[in-house]
């Protein structure tokens, strides 16, 4: 059975629908990636996962429980974490607030906690005083996975942790993962940038105008299979 | 010179009585842009809540103050999850419109319950208690109020920067929805925000029941005084409220000095210059 699955999961805003019946499974200690173009229903899905949007019960499945309507809170507490889009920190508190805010709605024990975060993102340690919003792009955006981090989650959901970092930021950023996943996090990683996706992901999906066009793990996809899944031709 | 010197001293005690007004008026707007336009009128209920428990049970003032907290946490926790809470969205009307509707219930109620009669908590001798230091005499009671608000200020500093709860207010007033993903649940955080302001309510109103005499419709014109020190000081800043109740309370001080019908109209007037010179006020913390 998948630690994590969605089936047949649709999602709308008002009238306009942004998911059509979307089939996903997540194995424990597996890490899959899920790409597309902008607008394919990535984040959707994130949202629908998390939470943030409410769903018919049945449509996503959290170690055989029905999660999908459940609101956010309720999610972090079974130990799915989300790193958002945008990274999302909270200007008002510090790094090391941000990071310690991760564990307020489930503080278990397990191999994350500050001084593993700070051992992952030394960097962060010498910032740990600064307003999370004062630091760079690729620093704030290790923070949002500390933060994540921090409730010791047994999925991590990163929505594109990617965007808007330099080259050289990014490598840093994903040298982290194979970490995390030693500690025993499954992933669920979405990404516009495919190549990115395919080295750290098990297996891959691949959305377009909210549905799944193509999945499988990344040795068996070819170029061309990717490039019509991706733009639809 | 002793007797201006007697003036700002009253001056800063009387700040004192309305930061104690103001803190919890800042602490719901700070983390949920909640104008509780009640505010008043639940210091005035929590006063009579003090005097009947004083009454009926025969308790010291202080100790039935200390009773009273938690019943004012739970009235405060209670009115936020179940009333308040429905009110909050991106349109700033209904909550302006319940908690006014609320001001009219509670004095009516009030009016119902303790009749028109002004009344007093009784403190014992401590009334006219006074210390003498250096040239001025200073009353006990003002001396403790301007105490107990720099107290509850210091406390509720220590409890935003300090505790994990305070994390989550801080969170929550920057972003429900990304608080959710934390596990935090934004609608018992402003329940449990409201539920504190009502213990800070709970103070303001013993010393406001010991100072004067009170009646069920004087609760709109301290919140006047709590606004206006929220404004002096700038939203979002405690020390500030502090500093802005003192503001009022020594322009008030003042203008009573110089003619007793002058006392409330110097004190708006000082409002009016800070809010002229300054229009965010002396230290605004608050971005929007």
């Amino acid at each position: 059975m998948a630690l994590l699955e969605t089936r047949g999961l649709t999602a709308r805003y008002g009238d306009f629908q942004a998911l059509f019946g979307v089939d996903i499974a997540l194995d424990e200690g597996e890490t899959i990636a899920i790409i597309g173009a902008n607008g394919a229903g990535k984040t959707t899905l994130m949202r629908s996962i998390s939470g943030i949007l409410a769903n018919q019960p049945e449509a996503v499945l959290f170690d055989g429980e029905e999660i999908g309507a459940l609101p956010a809170p309720d999610i972090v507490a079974r130990g799915i974490a989300m790193v958002p889009e945008g990274r999302k920190l909270f200007p008002s508190l510090s790094v090391e607030e941000n990071l310690l805010i991760g564990r307020y709605g489930r503080a278990v024990a397990g191999h994350w906690s500050l001084e593993s975060v700070y051992e992952l993102f030394p960097i962060l340690k010498e910032r740990r005083t600064n307003p999370g919003t004062a630091l760079s792009g690729g620093q704030q955006q290790m923070v949002a996975i500390g933060r994540a981090l921090m409730s010791n989650p047994r999925v991590l959901l990163c929505d594109e942790i990617s965007l808007g970092l330099a080259p050289v930021v990014i490598r840093d950023i994903y040298a982290a993962f194979p970490r995390i996943r030693a500690a025993g996090a499954s992933i669920v990683m979405v990404e516009q940038d495919i190549g990115q996706a395919l080295k750290v992901s098990d297996r891959v999906y691949c959305m377009m105008e909210g549905r799944i066009t193509l999945s499988g793990a990344p040795a068996a996809l070819t170029r061309e299979a990717i490039h019509s899944a991706y733009f639809g031709h | 010179m002793t007797s201006a010197l007697d003036t700002i001293i009253q001056g800063i005690q009387l700040g004192g009585l309305y930061a104690l007004f103001a803190a919890g008026l800042s602490l719901v707007f700070g983390i949920m842009r909640l104008v509780n336009l009640a505010h008043g009128d639940l210091i005035v209920l929590a006063a009579f809540l003090i005097l009947a428990l004083v009454t009926a049970l025969g308790l010291n003032p202080f100790v039935a103050a200390l009773v009273a907290m938690p019943l004012m946490f739970a009235v405060g926790w209670a009115l936020q999850f179940y009333l308040l809470n429905r009110t909050l969205g991106t349109d700033i009307l209904p909550p302006l419109l319940v908690t006014f509707g609320l001001s009219i219930v509670i004095q009516n109620g009030l009016l119902e319950g303790f009749s028109a009669d002004s009344r007093r908590i009784s403190v014992g001798g401590l009334e006219s208690a006074s210390l003498a230091l250096g040239p001025v005499n200073v009353g006990v009671m003002p001396l403790l109020t301007l105490a107990s608000a720099i107290a509850v200020i210091v406390g509720l500093n220590q409890l935003f920067y300090r505790t994990s709860l305070g994390r989550a207010f801080r969170a929550t007033s920057d972003d429900p929805l990304t608080a959710g993903l934390m596990g935090i649940q934004p609608k018992r955080i402003f329940a449990a925000a409201t539920g504190i302001a009502m213990v800070v309510v709970t103070i303001a109103a013993l010393y406001l029941g010991t100072r004067a005499n009170f009646d069920p419709t004087i609760g709109p014109a301290r919140l006047i005084y709590a606004f206006e020190a929220v404004i002096i000081g700038g939203l979002g800043s405690l020390w500030g409220t502090l500093f802005g109740g003192i503001v009022i309370g020594i322009a008030q001080t003042f203008g009573a000095a110089i003619n007793p019908e002058w006392q409330i109209l110097a004190g708006h007037l000082a409002f009016l210059v800070v809010l002229l010179v300054r229009p965010r006020g002396l230290f605004p913390r608050a971005v929007d």
